[in-house]
């Protein structure tokens, strides 16, 4: 149980922190804030969606615990529900990407 | 040049086609980044500490009514929530959480550490909180009683460590740096 708790426990002394582990875990967060402060959905829905996800891993833990992949997929129901972006617009356009010549993405 | 990851890829796609569909600036989504890089972050709430610290008036305010205190400082707290403000004593130890997901006092504390939002903090803090604590090198008297506070989408819970014996002879400026953010989480004692 002790290396549960593993990660950067070295307090920082003001913003020296990675924030997020990926550049993408920021655009997503980026993302979730953005639209809320713009008014497509108040953070309360967003929360209750990013709960909803994470008891589903704690029920059923399924590999790793990746908090950024539960966020994204929180904003993706949360807009999917919306009707703002349909899961089948975001699988098509992911494939696109994922057929970009390699080395296009930077 | 390495593949990107399916996520990079999931977070592209869905970014490319909220912009598209007018839903998104992506300069709105780099603004969300920098403020969360550079204007918040733990050196706030070490600063509200290091007042509370040496100001007793202060100090009461805070506890009273965190949100209102914050307003005496020029941070950017148009997204704070409810923050309480909970004063490790000799007799209680107050400690932070967010059972359910990762609610977190932004204003004063930025972004969580990656632990905060991990299962194994989430559900052992509430359970056994003397051995979590023991994990991050703390060890306290076993008379000292241990709150744990469970944030919620209302309220935000930052800790007030106990003030250091020579904190009337140092500035403000001193004691905000030698406040850490664990301190104010309750994970560590200063």
């Amino acid at each position: 149980m002790t290396d549960e708790l593993e990660g950067p426990l070295a307090p920082p002394m003001a913003n020296g922190e990675v924030l997020f582990e990926a550049p993408w875990q920021g655009r997503v967060f980026g993302m979730a804030r953005a639209l809320c402060e713009a008014g497509l959905y108040t953070w309360d829905e967003f929360r209750a969606e990013l709960i909803r996800e994470i008891a589903h891993w704690d029920r059923e833990p399924a590999g790793e615990y990746r908090y950024y992949d539960h966020f994204q997929r929180a904003l993706e129901r949360l807009l999917a529900r919306k009707g703002m972006l349909a899961d089948a617009q975001l699988e098509r356009r992911a494939e696109l990407l994922r057929a970009r010549p390699h080395g296009h993405d930077h | 040049m390495s593949e990107p990851s399916p996520q990079a890829i999931r977070a592209e796609a869905l970014e490319s086609l909220l912009i598209e569909n007018g839903l998104l600036d992506a300069a709105a989504v780099d603004e969300v980044i920098e403020h969360y890089n550079e204007r918040v972050g733990p050196m706030n709430g070490a600063r509200v500490v290091a007042r509370a610290w040496r100001d007793p008036h202060f100090k009461a305010r805070l506890l009273a009514d965190g949100t209102a205190a914050l307003n005496e400082f020029e941070f950017d707290t148009t997204q704070t929530e409810k923050l309480v403000v909970v004063e490790n004593t000799d007799a209680v130890h107050n400690l932070v959480v967010c059972t359910l997901c990762s609610c977190y006092p932004w204003a004063v504390l930025g972004l969580p550490p990656k632990w905060y939002k991990d299962p194994a903090y989430r559900s052992r803090v509430v359970r056994e909180p003397r051995a979590v604590l023991a994990e991050f090198g703390v060890e306290l008297p076993e008379q000292r009683q241990i709150r744990v506070w469970d944030s919620s989408a209302e309220v935000r819970y930052m800790v007030l460590p106990q003030a250091p014996v020579d904190a009337a002879e140092c500035s403000e400026q001193e004691l905000a740096g030698r406040v850490s953010r664990d301190a104010m989480i309750g994970v560590a004692l200063s």
